[in-house]
């Protein structure tokens, strides 16, 4: 908006804005913060907030006891490997539906946005029994594929979007300057729209890392990333808070920070383009 | 820029995507209506090999006429419902309040955006020990501090509980999405209704809550679809007991626990219908989008 | 060399048929101007002889040669966008260089060649900036030189100026113009200003709804229009078209006559009409003259500054060896 506000206006939505940020924020806060407690501390009563002695020890613990890097290791490898395997199997897709649309490219875009839609409690049991049949229960390979086709739909959708965005008449001013189609995808296209592949990659590790259906029912002891790791430690034994926190902590940083980075694509990639 | 050529590689290269996503949708599809015909209870004998009893509709009616079947249903219209409503409301006025002129507003922003990026079991786990829990909760202590006899937050009061935790998830995904749709509102609009004598409070709702109408349809919408498929935060926190078994948690619960394959995807297609209504009132907004 | 023919072509969109059939010859070196209102499918004809879409049945030849199935990147023609179409990620010496790079020019010759296009086209000094940072003009002069390496059969512009201000197109357009009496290459050049068409072409192919209305060189379309459509599209101001009985005195169901060919009188003449709005322009003066019988308002342009006040009354005489006789289906009279 255009208009300069009174300061005193200012004052007050500052307060206001920062108070339910905070209040917003605090869980996470309160998570990190207790990471650094030992575990007397962290369940204090009166709880402490600041003036505790602060400590490491809870992250060494974690990663010590239950594998913590094997864990972080599978959620990467899903994560990403998910994410990249869907940006191949989209880029020409989307590539198609924005630069040679036809009658049905909406039908298509439409149809693809409805199998996200689709309940993955309704379809578990095929799913897990086509995984043993196939062998891949538990392994990095079956999420991966199940995590590329349950984000396929949006990622198509964004470079869709990014695609549109392109002029068609710089694709065909590479044709008319002799490049074959590799070339133009190559060497025009895929430079043009680097910052929204880019995007759609950050939004859609992102979504692939915090999936908590098929991660948990499909994995055990093998494949089992952060997500499951975490829900490991719902069964409470004993004193633990300080440890849990150091876990969650350690789960959420990377995509928190990457999250960050990401605010404005999430509203489109999310909402398929209906807000932009 | 179409010539026979490019259509034809335009076709080839889409291939890869529709045949994965119609195999992805069809394949378990058909398994899960061939199944909620049939009686199959893997750990009774049955199996695929030897072949499945047909029992009609046996399933289908089963399933809804069970004991958990209604408290499911009540549940999950509750847990969305509530949902809904704070989401909502709190993120309209949330996104207005981030809309004003203010210091530290990207900080702000940020603050209030995290929570969508804490992974369900996380987010689910911290609420369930650190805040709800009846001893070492964080709310036990306020509680206490206020002479009050601390709640049981799972099990005396498991549904808000839980609308609590999936709302702290939620709430940032609804402001910002407002946010981006009040901030796409011509400003000249509001000095107009300004100069129009609107009070901000007629402006509200004469000019910004009309504006809005398409994102909070929005809102309502997708949140809707990823709400009916809950699953991690309460298999992390109540594991569907207290009241809080959900259809979906219901249908789960039937498939691997009990291991009823054939109930569980009777009670898997009603949910397919169920998310398909509302699929379509959102497909249609996208696909008004498409045009424009 | 770059001879173009076009033998029968015509061109449908699923049932709508926006060229039928057609036929076409542009001579090598020639600078052709494909002219009409929009929708006219002056860009649909450019682009099937760029390649860019499939013509639905015909031929089209580029030196003889049968190119209809050739890809755009295989035919030797380059083609100037009106959006210009630079590559925004690449410098502009690598936007000029790419046709060359697809080629697989040696780097030695592309550089002279850049350099060259760069020092006829003024661009030495940006040769290493973004196209985002240039302006206008200077992104139509990029793609002009991505072009020009290319030494291609023929150049293809399709509507270039139309996205600059009315002050640099002038400049451009001589540019252009210039261009072509050093190189001798075959232009098509499309565009819906007649002006731009009057000034630059050897040749101007009158096009609308996808049929030519006439080909030939400017003075030829100006002083022998082969219908009232060319008539009225050809010349600026419009030509004063009536039918009626005014026309029928001439033997002749529609006449026309051009705003510089009618003499003005205070007190005698054929015709009695009123001064409407009157523009001056200090060179010329526009009067536009209402109630006069024929049609709503005529146009008549005097050299020079002349003192015409609104309401004034004014007399018109056309010059009758100018007048334009056409038929009941529009076509001229000889």
């Amino acid at each position: 908006m255009a208009r300069s506000a009174t300061t005193k206006r200012k004052v007050i939505n500052t307060t206001a804005a920062w108070i339910v940020g905070l209040l917003i924020f605090f869980p996470i806060l309160w998570t990190i913060l207790t990471s650094f407690k030992t575990e007397a501390q962290a369940i204090a009563d009166p709880p402490i907030f600041l003036n505790f002695d602060w400590t490491l020890e809870n992250y060494g613990v974690v990663m010590e006891r239950s594998n913590y890097m094997r864990f972080l290791w599978n959620s990467i490898i899903i994560a990403g490997g998910s994410t990249i395997l869907g940006i191949i199997i989209a880029v020409p897709a989307a590539w198609s539906m924005a630069f040679v649309p036809s009658k049905r490219t909406k039908d298509i875009l439409l149809w693809m946005l409805s199998t996200k839609m689709l309940p993955a409690v309704g379809v578990l049991y095929p799913i897990y029994l086509l995984f043993i049949k196939l062998g891949l229960l538990d392994t990095r390979l079956g999420l991966t594929i199940v995590l590329m086709l349950i984000n396929l739909p949006i990622i198509v959708w964004m470079l869709y979007t990014y695609f549109k965005e392109i002029p068609g008449e710089i694709l065909e001013a590479a044709r008319m300057d002799g490049a074959s189609l590799r070339e133009e995808v190559f060497y025009i296209l895929t430079p043009m729209a680097i910052p929204g592949i880019a995007s759609t990659l950050l939004l859609n590790v992102i979504l692939a890392w915090n999936e908590a259906f098929w991660t948990l029912n499909l994995t055990a002891a093998k494949a089992a990333p952060l997500t499951a790791f975490i829900a490991s430690y719902s069964s409470p034994e004993g004193l633990f808070y300080a440890k849990l926190s150091a876990a969650s902590t350690m789960a959420i940083a990377p995509i928190l920070i990457l999250g960050w980075f990401s605010q404005k694509q999430l509203v489109s990639g999310l909402t398929f383009g209906a807000v932009k | 820029m179409a010539t026979q050529h490019s259509r034809s590689a335009a076709r080839l290269m889409m291939a890869p995507a529709v045949v994965l996503l119609l195999g992805w949708m069809l394949v378990p599809l058909t398994m899960t209506l061939f199944f909620s015909f049939k009686k199959y209870l893997p750990l009774r004998g049955d199996s695929l090999a030897n072949g499945l009893d047909w029992v009609g509709f046996e399933n289908y009616v089963r399933f809804v006429t069970s004991s958990s079947f209604w408290p499911s249903i009540y549940a999950t219209l509750v847990i969305v419902g509530g949902v809904l409503a704070i989401t909502v409301t709190l993120g309209v006025l949330l996104a207005i309040l981030l809309n004003q002129p203010m210091w530290g507003q990207g900080i702000v922003r940020i603050l209030v955006i995290a929570p969508f990026f804490v992974m369900p079991t996380v987010s689910a786990l911290v609420w369930k020990n650190m805040f709800m829990d009846p001893v070492n909760g964080l709310l036990a202590h306020l509680w206490k501090a206020f002479g009050a006899a601390p709640v049981e937050w799972l099990s005396q009061a498991s549904l808000p509980s839980l609308i609590l935790i999936v709302s702290w998830q939620w709430l940032p995904f609804a402001t910002l999405i407002l946010l981006t749709a009040i901030q796409s509102l011509d400003s000249e609009q509001l000095e107009a209704s300004e100069m129009d004598g609107a009070q901000p409070l007629s402006r509200f709702f004469y000019i910004i809550l009309p504006h809005l109408g398409r994102a909070i349809t929005i809102v309502i919408l997708i949140q809707t679809i990823f709400l009916l498929a809950i699953f991690a935060e309460i298999f992390v926190t109540t594991g569907g007991a207290f009241g809080t078994k959900t259809l979906s948690y219901l249908i789960f619960q039937r498939v691997l626990e009990s291991q009823n394959v054939g109930l569980g995807s009777a009670g898997g297609v009603y949910a397919i219908i169920l998310a398909n209504i509302v699929a379509i009132f959102l497909m249609r907004i996208v696909g008004k989008n498409l045009d424009a | 060399m770059g001879q173009i023919q076009l033998n029968q072509v015509t061109k449908s969109f699923g049932d709508v048929q926006v060229i039928p059939p057609l036929d076409l010859t542009i001579e090598d070196g020639e600078f052709t101007v494909f002219v009409g209102p929009s929708g006219c499918g002056k860009s649909t004809l450019l682009r099937l002889i760029a390649g860019l879409e499939d013509i639905t049945s015909g031929h089209i030849a580029i030196d003889g040669k049968d190119a209809t199935d050739v890809p755009p990147a295989k035919r030797g023609l380059a083609m100037v966008f009106q959006s210009y179409a630079l590559y925004p990620h690449m410098s502009v010496r690598k936007n000029i260089a790419f046709p060359m790079r697809m080629a697989g020019v040696p780097e030695d010759e592309q550089k002279r060649r850049i350099e060259a296009a760069a020092k006829a086209l003024n661009l030495t000094d940006y040769l290493d900036r973004r196209p985002g940072q240039l302006s206008g003009g200077q992104r139509q002069r990029v793609a002009i030189g991505r072009a020009i390496v290319r030494e291609p059969a023929a150049f293809l512009f399709d509507e270039p100026l139309s996205n600059l201000d009315a002050a640099l197109r002038v400049g451009m357009r001589l540019e252009i113009s210039e261009l072509h009496k050093r190189l001798a290459t075959t232009m098509i050049y499309v565009t819906h200003d007649q002006v731009e068409a009057m000034t630059m072409a050897d040749k101007i192919v009158v096009l609308r709804a996808g049929n030519i209305e006439q080909v030939g060189s400017p003075l030829e379309l100006y002083h022998e229009p082969r219908n009232t459509f060319v008539a009225g599209f050809i010349g600026s101001p419009k030509m004063n078209l009536f039918d009626g009985a005014e026309a029928q005195k001439h033997g002749a169901t529609t006449i026309g006559i051009r705003p510089e060919h009618i003499d003005v009188s205070k007190t005698e003449g054929t015709w009695k009409g009123r001064v409407g709005v009157a523009e001056h322009l200090g060179s010329d003066t526009f009067i536009h003259v209402h109630d006069t019988g024929l049609v709503d308002m005529v146009t008549v342009r005097i050299t020079g500054d002349i003192a015409a006040r609104h309401g004034d009354e004014i007399y018109l005489s056309p010059q009758l060896d100018k007048l334009h006789k056409f038929d009941a289906e529009g076509l001229a009279i000889r």
